[in-house]
C-alpha cells in the first residue's frame, strides 16, 4: 500500500529516493522503495531487524550501490557508491555504535578528517569558533577540550551529531539513536532534534521503538521484509496501528500472572568484585530470587551487569561476599558444575558466547553437557544427540536445515531459540537471562518471554538483565537498577514506574527511595 | 572491485583443489618457458620421476612420510588456533630422543623397541612445546615467536651434540651420531625400496587424529576452543587445558616424525635429516584445509612434486628449485580458490 503523500510533490523536497532495489543474491533487501524528505521534517523509518532499514541508509550514504533506482539531493542526482559525495551533499549519519577516538578531545574528534593532511599547523581557532556557533544554534552543549573517554554516552552521541553538523550536514540520519540512552537522555535528545528541525535541518530517525517514533517524528514510513508497507503522518498514527504495520499482524506480548513465590533459589550476599579489563567493578551487591519469581535488572550498559552475570554464570567468583545457589555457597567458578545444579544460562552476546557458529546445531545443543552425555565420558553419543536435536528443533521451532546445519547460518532469533532449547531441556531451577530479547524481532521476543514466563510458572527463579524497560515492567515481579557497580533495589514492580527507574539508571537517587525500601 | 559473500556453495567447489593445482602448473610453465624448455617435456619428466615407476612411487611415499607427521602436527595445532611454527625443532627433538635411547641405552625386541622409540620421541617433541604453551596460556606470550625461535636453539644443540659427545668415531669426521641398533630400525614395506613402516604409522595416526577430533569429547572441545574460545569458556570447557592438550599432541606428532626419519630412513642422526619438513608441514596442513585425513594426499602430492622435480632437473635443464616455486604457487592457488568458493568477485 504505497500512498503518494503531498509531501513528495512539494517543492522544498530535500532528499528523494526513487525505486531503490538492492539484492544480496536471492535475498531482496530493499524492494522498490521510494521516499522523500522535506526540509525541516523528521521522517521516522520503522521496521524490525532485517526489514531493510540499515541497507537503505547504507545505500543513501554510499556504502552500498543499489541495483535499481536513483537518489536526488536538493534536486541534484547523487552518484552511487561514494560516501564522499554523500557527505559533500550534506548527508550526515550517526551510527548506532559510536565512531569516536576515546583518547582524543571533543574538538579533535570533530575536526578529524576535515583538515588536509599536508598542513604544518592546525587552524584551531576557526574550528573552535565554528563548533561554538553550532552548539549554540542547536542547543548541543559540550566542552570542546574534554577527552571523549570522560564523556557519558549521551554526551558522546552529542559529539557524533556535532561531527555531522560540522561537516555541513543538512540531512541527518540517526540509526537507533536511543539504544544506549536512559529515558531521560532520550528525552533530551528529542528536544535537541526538535530544535535542529526548527533550524531547517531534515532528520531521518531509524528505530523500532514505537513510543519514540510517536514522540519525535512528523511522518512514519514502515518497512517490512524489504518492502515499504505503509506511510502515515504521525498525528494519525497510534502505537497499535504502527506495531501491526511493522509486524504484519496483531501483536500480543505475554503478561506475567501473579504467583506466590516459593523458596529462595539464588542469593548474592555482600558481593564485591574488583574491576578487570573485561569486567566492571561490583560494590556490595545484595540480591536474591525465589521460586516462581522474575527479578529484573535495569541499567545502562556497562554499569556492572556483565560482571553480575559473569558471577551467576559461573565464569568468575566474587572477590568477597557469597554467591549462594539453592542454599549452598558456590566456591568454584565452574560453569559445568552450575549446569549440573540445574542453572539455565542465557548469555548477553548470543552470537559470540552462546554458540560456536562453525559447529553444527546438534553440537551446540549439547555444548553444556558434552562430558556427561558422552559414552564412558569419552565418545560423544552422536546418534542420541542428533535425535534429541531433532526433537528440540521441532519443539522450539528452530528454523534450520536440521541437526547437521551449521549454526552460523541461523538468524539471531533462531540462535536464541537454540540457546533456550539447550537450557530449558535441562529443566533449570534458576535462570540467568542476560539481554535475552536484544535485537530480536517481535515474534522471537514473544517466544522468549513466553518461555521465561513458563519457567517462572513451573517454579524457576529468574534473573532478567535488560536495557528494555518495557520488557522489564512487562514480565518482572521485582526490579533492581544497576548504576556504577551498585545495585538499587529490587523493589516490587507496583512501586515503580519508568520515570523512577530512569532516574535510578542515571545515578540520581530517588528522593523517596527510603520509603520505597 | 569488491568481494561479496556467496549464499550457497557453488557446484565447482568440489573440483576447486584440482582446478587450483592445474592453474598453478599453468602459471609455472611460464617460468619453464623462460628457462628455455618446453613445459610439456618438463612436466612429463616431473610426473615420470614422481609416479612413473614403482621405485618412483616408493620414493615419493618415503618423502611423504615425515610430511604427514609434520602436516598433522600443524593441522591439529592450527585447528585450535595454536600457531605452532616449531615442528622443525620438535622433529629434531624426537630424532635426538631416538638416538639417545636407540643407540644402545636400552635393548628390547623390535616389537617393543620400535613403539618405545616412537613414544619417547613423542614425549620429547611435546616437551619442546611445554615452555611456549605455558607462556601462552599464563602470560599471553605469542607462541609464533617462541616456537619459531626454539627451532634454532634445537638445531644448534643438535649441532653441538654431533660435533662433540655424540659424534660417531666410525664416521670418518662427518658430524653424525652412532646408528640405531638393529632392533630399533623400522622394517621396509616394499622390498628393494626405502619405504618403511613409518609411512603406515603416519597414516594410522592421521586416522586416529581424525577419529579423536570427530568423535570424542576432547575433539569437540578442541574444535570449540579453536573456533570460538569465548563461547567455549562460557560452556565451561577448560580452554587452557584444551590448548595444552593440543600442544602436546602437535609436538608429539612432530617428534614421532623425527623418530621415523632417524630409525626408518637414515638409521642415524645427522644435521640434515630434515630439509625443512617442519615448515613444509605447514604448507601440507594448509593444503589439506587442516583436515587430518586430507593431510595424507596433501603430503603425498607435495612429496611427489619434490621427488619429481629432482628427476626433472636431471632429465631437462631446469634447476630443481622449480619444485619450491611450484609448491608455493600451488599453495597460493589453493588459498585463492578457497576464497573464491566463499566469495564472488564483483568487478565494478
Amino acid at each position: 500500500m504505497m500512498t503518494d503523500t503531498p509531501i513528495s510533490s512539494q517543492t522544498n523536497c530535500r532528499l528523494k529516493l526513487s525505486n531503490i532495489t538492492k539484492r544480496f543474491g536471492s535475498l531482496v533487501a530493499n524492494d522498490n522503495i521510494s521516499l522523500s524528505l522535506a526540509a525541516g521534517e523528521v521522517l521516522a523509518i520503522l521496521g524490525e531487524n532485517g526489514a531493510g532499514k540499515t541497507t537503505l541508509m547504507n545505500i543513501l550514504f554510499g556504502h552500498y550501490v543499489s541495483e535499481e533506482g536513483s537518489i536526488e539531493v536538493n534536486g541534484e542526482p547523487l552518484p552511487p557508491g561514494q560516501p564522499q559525495a554523500s557527505l559533500k551533499q550534506g548527508i550526515g549519519m550517526v551510527h548506532q555504535h559510536f565512531t569516536l577516538a576515546d583518547n582524543l578531545s571533543v574538538l579533535d574528534n570533530i575536526t578529524l578528517g576535515t583538515e588536509p593532511l599536508f598542513q604544518l599547523y592546525r587552524n584551531d581557532k576557526a574550528a573552535r569558533r565554528r563548533l561554538a556557533e553550532l552548539s549554540e544554534r542547536f542547543g548541543l552543549v559540550i566542552k570542546p577540550d574534554t577527552l571523549v573517554a570522560n564523556l557519558s554516552v549521551g554526551e558522546k552521541q552529542r559529539v557524533e551529531i556535532l561531527k555531522a553538523l560540522y561537516r555541513g550536514a543538512s540531512v541527518l540520519i540517526l540509526d537507533e539513536p536511543t539504544a544506549v540512552l536512559t529515558p531521560q537522555e532520550a528525552q533530551q535528545l528529542f528536544s535537541i532534534l526538535k530544535q535542529m528541525v526548527a533550524e531547517g535541518l531534515s532528520i531521518i530517525f531509524i528505530s523500532h521503538k514505537l513510543h519514540e517514533i510517536l514522540a519525535v517524528s512528523d511522518r512514519v514510513m514502515v518497512l517490512r521484509g524489504g518492502k515499504m508497507v505503509g506511510e502515515v503522518f504521525t498525528k494519525d498514527a497510534s502505537k497499535a496501528s504502527l506495531a501491526e504495520l511493522m509486524v504484519g499482524r496483531k501483536v500480543t506480548r505475554p503478561k506475567a500472572l501473579p504467583l506466590a513465590t516459593g523458596k529462595r533459589v539464588m542469593a548474592l550476599q555482600n558481593v564485591q568484585l574488583k574491576a578487570t579489563p573485561n569486567l566492571a567493578a561490583l560494590e556490595n551487591i545484595n540480591l536474591d530470587v525465589h521460586q516462581n519469581e522474575i527479578v529484573g535488572i535495569a541499567g545502562v550498559a556497562g554499569n556492572g551487569q556483565s560482571s553480575l552475570a559473569a558471577i551467576m554464570n559461573g565464569q568468575t567468583l566474587p572477590d568477597s561476599g557469597e554467591f549462594r545457589l539453592f542454599d549452598k555457597a558456590i566456591k568454584q567458578a565452574d560453569p559445568r558444575a552450575l549446569v549440573g545444579l540445574k542453572v539455565g544460562r542465557i548469555p548477553e552476546d548470543r552470537g559470540a558466547e552462546g554458540v560456536v557458529g562453525e559447529m553444527t546445531v546438534w553440537e551446540n545443543l549439547i555444548a553444556e553437557k558434552v562430558r556427561t552425555q558422552a559414552k564412558r565420558g569419552i565418545f560423544i553419543n552422536q546418534s542420541e544427540a542428533r535425535q534429541e536435536a531433532k526433537q528440540l528443533i521441532e519443539q522450539y521451532d528452530i528454523r534450520c536445515e536440521g541437526p547437521n546445519a551449521e549454526t552460523r547460518l541461523l538468524s539471531g532469533g533462531n540462535i536464541q531459540k537454540l540457546i533456550l532449547a539447550r537450557n530449558f531441556s535441562n529443566n533449570p531451577h534458576f535462570i540467568i537471562a542476560n539481554q535475552p530479547i536484544r535485537g530480536l524481532d517481535e515474534g522471537a521476543i514473544s517466544f522468549v518471554q513466553e518461555k521465561l514466563l513458563e519457567a517462572r510458572q513451573s517454579g524457576a527463579g529468574i534473573i532478567l538483565i535488560s536495557e528494555d524497560l518495557d520488557e522489564l515492567f512487562q514480565v518482572s515481579d521485582r526490579i533492581a537498577v544497576m548504576f556504577d557497580g551498585q545495585l538499587r533495589g529490587p523493589y516490587p514492580v507496583a512501586q515503580l514506574d519508568v520515570q523512577k527507574v530512569g532516574l535510578m539508571m542515571s545515578g540520581e537517587i530517588l528522593a523517596d527511595e527510603v520509603q520505597l525500601t | 572491485m569488491r568481494l561479496e559473500l556467496r549464499e550457497n556453495v557453488p557446484a565447482f567447489s568440489r573440483l576447486s583443489p584440482i582446478l587450483a593445482l592445474l592453474s598453478a602448473f599453468l602459471l609455472c610453465s611460464l617460468l619453464i618457458i623462460w628457462a628455455g624448455e618446453s613445459p610439456l617435456n618438463a612436466y612429463w619428466a616431473l610426473i615420470k620421476g614422481a609416479v612413473g615407476s614403482s621405485f618412483a612411487i616408493t620414493e615419493s611415499l618415503t618423502r611423504a612420510t615425515p610430511l604427514i607427521f609434520t602436516g598433522l602436527a600443524a593441522a591439529v595445532a592450527f585447528r585450535a588456533k595454536f600457531w605452532n611454527i616449531g615442528a622443525e625443532g620438535q622433529l629434531y627433538c624426537g630424532a635426538m630422543m631416538a638416538t639417545w635411547i636407540g643407540t644402545g641405552m636400552i635393548n628390547l625386541p623390535p616389537l617393543l623397541m620400535i613403539p618405545t622409540l616412537f613414544i619417547a620421541g613423542a614425549v620429547a617433541g611435546g616437551l619442546m612445546l611445554l615452555l611456549p604453551v605455558l607462556l601462552k596460556t599464563h602470560l599471553k606470550v605469542d607462541e609464533v615467536v617462541t616456537t619459531l625461535l626454539l627451532n634454532f636453539v634445537v638445531l644448534l644443540f643438535v649441532s653441538l651434540l654431533l660435533e662433540g659427545p655424540w659424534k660417531d668415531p666410525m664416521s670418518m669426521g662427518w658430524p653424525q651420531a652412532e646408528p640405531i641398533i638393529d632392533a630399533g630400525v623400522l622394517p621396509t614395506i616394499v622390498a628393494k625400496s626405502r619405504l618403511h613402516i613409518g609411512f603406515i604409522i603416519a597414516v594410522c595416526l592421521a586416522v586416529a587424529i581424525w577419529l579423536i577430533l570427530k568423535y570424542t569429547v576432547w575433539g569437540y572441545e578442541i574444535r570449540a576452543v579453536g573456533h570460538n574460545p569465548k563461547a567455549a569458556a562460557f560452556f565451561g570447557i577448560p580452554v587452557n587445558s584444551s590448548v595444552f592438550l593440543v600442544a602436546m599432541m602437535s609436538g608429539g606428532l612432530a617428534g614421532m616424525g623425527g623418530v621415523s626419519e632417524v630409525a626408518g630412513l637414515k638409521g642415524y642422526l645427522t644435521l640434515d635429516i630434515s630439509p625443512g619438513f617442519g615448515y613444509t608441514g605447514i604448507a601440507v596442513a594448509m593444503l589439506a584445509q587442516l583436515r587430518p585425513l586430507a593431510v595424507i594426499p596433501a603430503a603425498i602430492f607435495l612429496a611427489s612434486v619434490y621427488v619429481g622435480a629432482d628427476a626433472m632437473s636431471r632429465a631437462v635443464n631446469i634447476p630443481n628449485y622449480i619444485a619450491d616455486v611450484l609448491v608455493s604457487v600451488s599453495l597460493l592457488a589453493i588459498l585463492v580458490s578457497n576464497m573464491l568458493t566463499r566469495y564472488r568477485i564483483i568487478w565494478r
